[in-house]
């Protein structure tokens, strides 16, 4: 494994766009090379070199190159966007899109992250100890394949719309989540350990939501069946099932009607 | 003697009435009665005629004070802050017509702007909805032929579009609809008791910001399925009952406002009632649509979208189309400090938009093209009053049902006065002289 | 304007009856001419290439309201494909719904010059021409839809021929139209009330008149003004399991009946995206191929003419004025579905497809469509089109050419198929050895669909006279060659005029061109009932009036090409 190290020197004015911070762009490179790969801003390109001090090298591949990033990066958007391999860790509170379109490997923030985290993600691992902003693992636009595999874990809070069209993969809040968790889910599983305020599940067809705290208020198309016992990330507790969204439409298996799943713990 | 202008399209609102007649003097040059119109609409027309209107544009000095510059200077000027910015944003594009629409596309183009238009506070949100789920959708002649249902939900078109309900949605009798009003069963949909409330067999008085749940129980309500005692402030009973008022209809309609749009949840009140929408093409016919506001933002969605592929929010800065809500509509946009200047035509952010926004604008390089004077135009360094279009110059609109509708001119614009599309057209190859295109 | 020559190229020509042949192409002021008229051309050196006419795409859904809706409201079909502006070129962005900037481009790159929109609804034929005005280079019509036209319904009712016909000749002028086109006759009336018809005999609500009736009086309207193109229909029961039937009686509605304008035409109805209905069995498990049956009875007659829309196995958007075709797909596929009924004239549905190589009922439509291909005997009259973009996008056509032209490449696809026994048992095309020759490939689409459209006094050939219209591309003939290199020559226009002007020099695009809109001017005699019935519907059903309908030529149609049709005889 070889780390490339980038500290950040010369803040954007606006934004940065920097797809090319991804152990996919960064394999078989020196820092030099790195030092040229594109970055934009605005109508403007410039280069990660302009914007990072950078030391270090790639690895062979993708999954051999560590990258860290230093400082911050407040103003920078798409950190680790469609990486197959290899590990980023975050020193900072990176902008937006990180780890979008994901495919494998590891993103470790150590602050922060704004919306849009994990959208689209097929693989991989985000880990989060900060908050997450809006959009955090969800379909990009229009999308109806969502997240399909990974996992997201943030130790704070997240914003709205957590896992929209979520088809696979695991989400895990330690914190309170903001309105629409799992909107539209097809599969997948959330976790929220702290509060949920509403329109949790809502149009869901099918999927896992397991919240541990409070949810303001229940969507009526969710309907209470029993009480489970499970045992979630370590924690043993009795849970009040409840199956919805009834309103949507669910497909069938062996003559009974599949729904989304959403556990609540007493 | 004075002549008749038959046929005339009002340029306010997204129901885009076409049967207008208005009187003007001989020579063309003056403007003189307004009839069939609401009183917005000839209020328009006839605002076009206010003897203080401003006809030249005006730049901004450091002490506040304007000046008055010739249009070469404001094109300059306008060209210049375009082609040297980072990341314009060009916004606006409701209140002017389709020809115009196309050609600030190209400029967006050239200088790596990013589009946004009106939806962006209005039905931004509707269209994100669409597209998660798609819509059924009909002409405003549907629903006048065919219609035995019309659902208002979160919109007063007693007071926002004043003629819908005549020419297109309660009253009109059509193919089908013989009985007019009393053939329809009209339900309203809101926390107040709207005028629009008041015309209506049912209103269901729902708890502000709670749209979603009651989408949902309605879609339950449909399948028989049970519900919640109470959901949104509306007991379970009137929920089913409501849901079979709708089921038992030929034709229903639902019509949906910024009550629902700009609420808690946004684009996912819309993606609800679109899919219940959808779920009552199961049991008969069903469609919805958005009450468009400004009378061309259909227009701008329509040209962009061609152009582009995207209704709103279109950031053209990489050299290519981008479009994520949440990140490229101008409110996150001003709010986060993405961009570096601010180019503003036919429409008013400094009215609408949030203040923090509009602090950003002031702060910001920026232009406004307006017949009026604006709240918008108090705050950008350079007003640019231009003719009015639908009155002083023709051009294609698009109703809120997507159906274009070519404007007329009916008055001439005063001596000199630029129309929109001139003057982006002149900004337009001046930029290229300066990009070296 | 400057002169050309296309030099020491392989040409096919099946107009003039040139296959292969190394013959030099002269360009001079926007047509072809002889050699020998040329002053002073700049030379374009084809040699070791091939030259065809540009081509001509009879039926592809490319601009308008339901396209607009496709681009709108899939942002996801733009994801990581848009492309910069470049040189002449504008942005362009989407895949299977592209932008109208993209869609321009991409034609030329296939060496296509004239693109026809499939399906304009009346009321929104501004919103259909200011896309066609914004799409580059290539010349262009509409078809406006009439098959679930109220006027048309009320006069066919009583089989008034002659009302029909002034009505068609007074849309086709205010909406600046060029052709008959009918989409599931009735049934998206029906759909008005969430209702279908189902076969050419079943009634339209409230309308008291049969799919067959409005079909038949369609062609005979459309013959007695002699229009350019014949009556272009889409059947009844598109898409479903045993559907060959309700074709098979469709296509039976146009026997007996000549053409008639002296356009050069043969056919008096074109059925288009054949593949869709051409199917047999009655669910989706025993879902198999008709296209022996469908080809028989096209092979045996004369006065039909046919396209395939081919499948071609992408994820892409499916869009028709068959609005509860695409209602029944949402059902099938729960995706997002756009619908717009659209007051007297039409309607019109929306929803994405993913035509899958692992999903069997998806591999044997592939099958069906290139069997059509394969099973014609006069490529004259059978047509390559992936009824753009509901069975794929547009931009496949060079692979539809391959598959066409190469057994191998066939069978590789069939072999490799997930259900591939299954597919191959339900289909014919395993063991059809028959591979299309460059020659068919220019008849199937250049000659043949000029022709077919009435335009072979315009394109589809490099007759002296003719548009200057020529597409070279970089494929020898003559060479051993990979099925994959036909894909790659059809898909990438060494060079490309338009008009004689030159769009694309050593496969870069280098001018935006003169793009024209071609439109119908059908003068009738006088006919005061249909005057008056159009007022009375505009005061009474429509939500626009009269003198907000029509369309102005200056801004909707910049460059109109209008074709003058004489039917007061």
């Amino acid at each position: 494994m070889e780390t490339v190290t980038l500290t950040i020197k010369n803040q954007p004015s606006l934004y940065l766009e920097a797809d090319n911070i991804s152990p996919d762009a960064f394999a078989g490179k020196s820092a030099e090379n790195i030092a040229a790969l594109h970055a934009y801003e605005g109508n403007t390109q410039t280069t990660l070199g302009d914007h990072f001090e950078i030391s270090g090298k790639g690895g062979a591949t993708a999954t051999e190159t560590r990258i860290i990033v230093n400082g911050d990066v407040s103003k920078v958007k798409y950190i680790g966007m469609k990486m197959t391999g290899g590990e980023i860790v975050v020193n900072g509170n990176p902008d937006m899109y990180v780890g979008a379109w994901m495919q494998g490997g590891k993103i470790t923030v150590k602050g922060n992250v704004d919306a849009f985290a994990g959208t689209g993600m097929k693989g991989g691992e985000i880990v989060i100890d900060g908050d997450a902003g809006n959009y955090l693992g969800a379909a990009y636009r229009g999308d109806w394949r969502g997240m399909q595999g990974g996992k997201i874990t943030v130790k704070g809070n997240a914003g709205s719309d957590i896992g929209t069209f979520m088809n696979g993969g695991e989400i895990v809040i330690g914190g309170d989540v903001d309105v629409h968790v799992a909107t539209h889910a097809e599969g997948g599983k959330i976790v929220v350990k702290g509060n949920a305020k509403s329109r949790v599940g809502g149009q869901m067809v099918e999927g896992e939501i397991i919240v541990f705290g409070d949810i303001e208020v229940m969507m009526p198309g969710f309907i209470y069946r029993k009480d489970v016992d499970l045992e979630v990330d370590g924690i043993s507790a009795r849970f009040a099932l409840y199956e919805g969204d009834i309103g949507e439409r669910h497909r069938k298996r062996k003559g009974e009607v599949i729904y989304g799943k959403l556990y609540q713990k007493y | 003697m004075t002549k008749t202008v038959t046929d005339v399209v009002c340029p306010f609102c997204g129901t885009l009435c076409d049967d207008l007649e208005v009187v003007v003097s001989d020579d063309g040059k003056q403007l003189l009665e307004v009839y069939n119109a609401c009183a917005i609409g000839a209020e328009k027309f006839l605002h076009s005629q206010a003897e203080d209107r401003l006809t030249r544009p005006r730049l901004q000095q450091e002490d506040g004070s304007w000046k008055d510059v010739t249009y070469d200077e404001a094109i300059e000027y306008t060209a210049q802050m375009l082609a040297s910015s980072t990341k314009p944003l060009m916004y606006g594009w409701s209140s002017t017509n389709c020809e115009a629409q196309g050609v600030g596309s190209e400029i967006g183009e050239i200088t790596g702007a990013v589009m946004d238009n009106t939806a962006t506070v209005c039905h931004g949100t509707s269209l994100i909805a669409v597209q998660d789920i798609g819509i059924p959708h009909c002409t405003l002649g549907e629903v006048k032929n065919r219609a035995d249902r019309v659902v208002f939900w979160g919109c007063n078109p007693a007071h926002a579009h004043p003629r819908h309900m005549s020419r297109y949605s309660i009253f009109p009798r059509g193919f089908f609809t013989g009985k007019g009003h009393k053939g329809r069963k009209v339900i309203v949909i809101d926390p107040r008791k709207t005028d629009t409330a008041n015309v209506a067999d049912v209103h269901l008085q729902i708890e502000q910001g709670r749209d979603y749940e009651l989408l949902d129980a309605l879609r339950v309500a449909f399948k028989g399925l049970p519900l919640p005692d109470v959901v949104a402030g509306i007991p379970k009973e009137q929920i089913y009952e409501a849901a079979e008022v709708l089921k038992s209809g030929r034709f229903v309609i639902i019509f949906f406002g910024m009550g629902v749009t700009q609420s808690l949840g946004k684009n996912h009140n819309i993606d609800e009632a679109i899919a219940v929408t959808r779920d009552l093409n199961e049991y008969t016919k069903a469609a919805i649509m958005p009450m468009r506001g400004h009378y061309n933002v259909t227009g701008s969605g329509a040209v962009w979208g061609w152009q582009f592929g995207f209704p709103f929010a279109v950031d053209l800065s990489r050299g290519f189309a981008r479009y994520n809500p949440g990140e490229t509509t101008s409110n996150d946009l001003l709010r986060r400090g993405e961009v570096d200047s601010v180019f503003v035509l036919g429409s008013d952010p400094g009215a609408h938009f949030p203040f923090s926004s509009v602090k950003k604008i002031s702060e910001l390089p920026s232009v406004c093209i307006d017949p009026h004077q604006t709240p918008t135009t108090a705050v950008c360094k350079l007003h640019v009053p231009v003719a009015f279009v639908g009155v002083e110059i023709g051009g294609c609109a698009y109703r809120m049902d997507n159906v274009p509708i070519e404007t007329r001119k009916v008055v001439e614009a005063p001596e000199g006065m630029m129309t929109d599309e001139e003057f982006l057209e002149k900004v337009l190859v001046r930029i290229k002289e300066i990009k070296g295109e | 304007m400057a002169e050309y020559i296309i030099k020491n190229g392989f040409v096919f020509d099946p107009v003039l009856g040139i296959n292969g042949d190394k013959t030099d192409v002269a360009i001079k002021d926007g047509k072809f001419v002889e050699t020998t008229q040329l002053a002073n051309p700049k030379t374009i050196d084809a040699t070791g290439m091939t030259v065809m006419a540009g081509a001509v795409d009879i039926h592809a859904h490319v601009a308008g309201p339901k396209v607009n809706t496709g681009r709108n409201f899939r942002p996801e079909d733009k994801l990581f494909n848009c492309t910069p502006r470049r040189g002449v070129e504008r942005m362009q962005g989407g895949f299977s719904v592209p932008t109208t900037f993209k869609t321009g481009y991409d034609y030329a790159r296939m060496g296509y010059t004239t693109v026809m929109e499939a399906a304009m609804p009346p009321l929104y034929a501004r919103h259909t021409h200011e896309e066609i005005r914004d799409t580059p280079i290539i010349d262009q019509a509409a078809f406006p839809v009439f098959g679930n036209n109220w006027f048309v319904l009320e006069y066919l009712k009583n089989n008034e021929i002659e009302n029909t016909a002034s009505y068609i000749a007074w849309l086709l002028r205010a909406t600046k139209g060029y052709a008959v086109k009918v989409v599931n006759p009735g049934g998206t009336e029906a759909w008005g009330w969430g209702l279908n018809c189902e076969n050419i005999h079943d009634p339209v609500p409230f309308f008291d008149i049969t799919p067959a009736q409005i079909v038949k009086g369609l062609i005979e309207a459309n013959e007695y003004l002699g229009l350019p193109h014949s009556m272009h229909v889409h059947a009844n029961n598109l898409g479903n399991p045993g559907n060959y039937t309700t074709t098979l009686d469709t296509f039976k509605l146009s026997e007996g009946i000549k053409p008639r304008g002296g356009w050069g035409r043969d056919q008096v109805m074109h059925h288009t995206h054949v593949q869709f209905h051409s199917y047999g069995g009655d669910n989706w498990g025993n879902f198999e191929s008709k296209s022996p049956e469908i080809m028989d009875y096209v092979n045996s007659h004369d006065n039909i003419t046919i396209d395939i829309g081919q499948v071609t196995l992408d994820e892409t958007t499916t869009m028709t004025a068959d609005g509860p075709f695409e209602h029944h797909l949402t059902e099938l596929n729960h995706l997002k579905w756009a619908n717009t009924d659209v007051e007297l004239e039409t309607g019109s549905g929306v929803v994405p497809y993913v035509y899958s190589p692992t999903i069997k009922v998806c591999a044997i439509q592939w099958a069906i469509g290139l069997e059509l291909g394969l099973l014609a005997k006069d490529p004259m009259r059978v047509f390559i089109t992936t009824d753009h973009p509901n069975a794929g996008p547009f931009i496949r056509y060079p692979r539809v050419i391959k598959w066409l032209m190469s057994q191998q490449s066939r069978e590789e696809m069939l072999n490799g198929f997930k259900h591939s026994e299954k597919v191959i048992d339900a289909t014919h095309l395993m063991g059809i050895d028959r591979e299309l020759s460059l020659y068919e490939i220019a008849q199937m689409t250049r000659a043949g669909t000029a022709k077919a459209l009435g335009l072979g006094h315009m394109y589809g050939s490099l007759k002296p006279g003719l548009e200057a219209d020529v597409a070279v591309y970089d494929f020898n003939p003559e060479q051993e060659h990979a099925p994959d290199d036909i894909e790659k020559a059809f898909g990438n226009a060494r060079h490309l005029f338009k008009t004689g002007m030159q769009i694309i020099n050593e496969g870069e695009i280098v001018s935006n061109g003169n793009k024209r809109t071609l439109w119908v001017n059908a003068r009738v005699n006088e006919n005061p009932q249909v005057m008056r019935d159009v007022k009375e519907k505009f005061l009474r059903y429509y939500t626009v009036t009269q003198n907000n309908y029509e369309v102005a030529g200056h801004h909707y149609v910049p460059n109109p090409y209008v074709i003058e049709v004489d039917a007061t005889q």
